[in-house]
């Protein structure tokens, strides 16, 4: 039995979740045909691997690869052990006063404008480091490093915490009536029985590095080089997208931009099954 | 057995807990002690007579009025444009989609979660582009443009929320009023939804944070440093978050570098407020927003 009303129903939702659906195709859609006039007869190779040199015709991504690579592992490398910490910290202290408080503040500090993190950034930080290593104008990858794992080291402990929260009751039961404490219990049941769930965090926290724009923009001084060291300045594929305004839209400088967002939008796309494989094994086991 | 593992566990803990407090407690009270000051009427409107500003009768120029109705009119516009069809879009997912178009469906709308904001912004700067050439010359990178990207932006935050919410209704209360003889439109119109309001709002309540923090999407599609209040939706606009990014590299004195400063303030109240009341009221839900780099 169905009436008019509901079979119109069904029709508009349907229609909404299509054109929801077609944004994600129509954006990866004007990548690739912006792209494309830089793809073609083994233009992705040279694409890949050139230098960028506009003046010599060179149009290469291939240091802004390097780049981003190399700050969104920095900041990985920086924020994993923190997160960790911060994340067992609150699993040790869960209903007392210590945890919740620092649940309290993780949560907050999602809320942070990431321009705000680059403006304290640029003000604090930079000069710090610039007084430290006495050397350049403090504007460079490790800068930006330490401020991506400030970035992503709250979404990576609510994840964390959320995967020690699924470890079954019977586990942590079974341990208490072995005599173990809470740091026995985190250390030798919550821990090892997590291990898929820190995996999703760190994934996760590695795409949003990757994907950030602001802090690398700000912070990591947007030279074109591939970074012999952290103290090196340099772009970021992300930071290359937002300063490259050219005059001419047929230009392959400007069409570079667009061969940079697909890049990204692939290493997302990546990501998404990657995570989606690990979250959700029931699903990923199917053909 | 091994008490130094334990004993090291609790203390490295600790340790990352302290740097990581430190840390957000130097941040807010570092913008504090600089932008707490400078906070007053003079920093919004600047010279001109508060009272004539907000019937725009005259144009501030040294204060953060512009910028601010900017940012209000742009979170308005982007979630007016992304609420109805991220709700519907929700609704059809958790209700009506079968197995498989859910599946496909989840894996596009996690795609499109995981898209880093910049690509969203370049996406909207290619979109008015092309339809500059292709439709009217009048279109260029605007307001309506920005919010038309932001509300890309933040669909998924709301089709998920909602879906998750629709999905995390008991059987029992589901099948009530079918069971009664209602038809299915009038059980979520009636029952499904009214229940699944507060997980929605939280949804919607992350999508207005984002949309007011946001700087990389509308950096490419419209916003500038000096335009004074909107006037047309396919005009330039200011936008906060854009003028905390310009006096950051571009300030021309100390008093523009303080205006930086109590926007800063203004904006980590303004999000962090938002963020954390979506967290009081759904904090399941919550988590997934996350997802998005």
């Amino acid at each position: 039995m169905r009436g008019p009303g509901e079979s119109a129903t069904e029709r508009i939702l349907l229609v909404s979740a299509v054109v929801s659906a077609s944004v994600t195709v129509l954006i990866l859609g004007f990548m690739l045909v912006m792209a494309l006039p830089l793809l073609r007869g083994g233009g992705l190779f040279s694409l890949l691997t050139q230098h960028w040199e506009p003046g010599k015709g060179l149009y290469g991504i291939y240091p802004l690869l390097i780049t981003t690579a190399g700050i969104s592992s920095l900041g990985l490398l920086l924020a994993f052990p923190l997160s960790l910490g911060c994340a067992c910290l609150i699993g040790l202290y869960g209903r007392r006063p210590p945890g919740r408080l620092l649940r309290r503040i993780v949560q907050l500090m999602t809320g942070v404008p990431t321009v705000v993190y680059g403006f304290v950034g640029i003000f604090v930080l930079v000069p710090l480091i610039r007084e430290f290593f006495q050397t350049g104008s403090g504007m460079c990858l490790l800068t930006g490093a330490l401020m991506l794992s400030v970035l992503i080291a709250p979404t990576m402990i609510l994840f964390f915490q959320d995967s020690f929260e699924r470890v079954p009751r019977s586990h942590l039961a079974a341990a208490e009536a072995l005599g173990a404490d809470r740091a026995q219990t985190l250390l030798y049941v919550v821990l090892p029985a997590a291990r898929r769930g820190i995996l999703v965090g760190v994934i996760l926290a590695f795409g949003r590095a990757a994907g950030d724009t602001l802090i690398s923009l700000m912070l990591a001084g947007n030279a074109v080089q591939v970074p012999g060291s952290v103290l090196d300045s340099a772009r970021t594929l992300t930071a290359h997208i937002a300063l490259v305004i050219a005059a001419d839209y047929e230009s392959p400088e400007f069409r570079s931009i667009f061969a940079c967002g697909l890049i990204l939008y692939l290493f997302i796309t990546v990501i998404t099954v990657l995570v989606r494989r690990l979250a959700m094994p029931e699903s990923g086991e199917r053909p | 057995m091994n008490r130094f593992r334990e004993k090291a566990l609790i203390g490295v803990s600790w340790a990352c807990g302290i740097i990581l407090s430190g840390i957000f407690f130097f941040l807010v009270a570092y913008l504090a002690r600089q932008g707490a000051g400078v906070i007053d009427l003079k920093l919004v409107f600047g010279e001109t007579p508060p009272l004539e500003a907000l019937l725009l009768r005259q144009r501030v120029f040294d204060g953060l009025f512009p910028a601010m109705v900017g940012t209000f009119l742009l979170v308005c516009l982007s979630i007016v444009l992304a609420v109805p069809l991220g709700v519907a879009t929700g609704i059809y997912m958790a209700e009506y989609a079968g197995a498989r178009v859910k599946d496909l469906f989840n894996l596009v709308f996690d795609v499109l979660a995981g898209i880093p904001s910049i690509l969203v912004g370049l996406f909207g700067f290619a979109l008015a582009i092309f339809l500059h050439k292709h439709f009217s010359n009048r279109i260029q990178p605007c307001l309506l443009i920005s919010a038309l990207a932001l509300a890309f932006l933040v669909l998924p935050y709301i089709i998920r929320t909602t879906q998750a919410a629709l999905e995390g209704i008991p059987g029992e209360t589901r099948l009530t009023a079918l069971a009664l003889g209602a038809t299915k439109p009038q059980n979520l119109f009636h029952v499904l939804i009214p229940q699944s309001l507060s997980g929605m709002l939280s949804g919607l309540i992350l999508a207005i944070g984002r949309c007011a923090e946001d700087t990389a999407v509308i950096m490419l599609t419209g916003v500038v440093v000096s335009a004074g209040v909107p006037t047309s939706l396919l005009g330039p606009y200011e936008a906060l978050p854009f003028y905390i990014y310009y006096i950051s590299s571009q300030y021309a004195g100390p008093e523009e570098l303080l205006r930086g400063y109590g926007a800063s303030l203004i904006l980590l109240l303004l999000c962090t407020t938002l963020f954390f009341a979506a967290f009081l009221i759904k904090k399941r839900l919550t988590y997934l927003a996350l997802y998005r780099p």
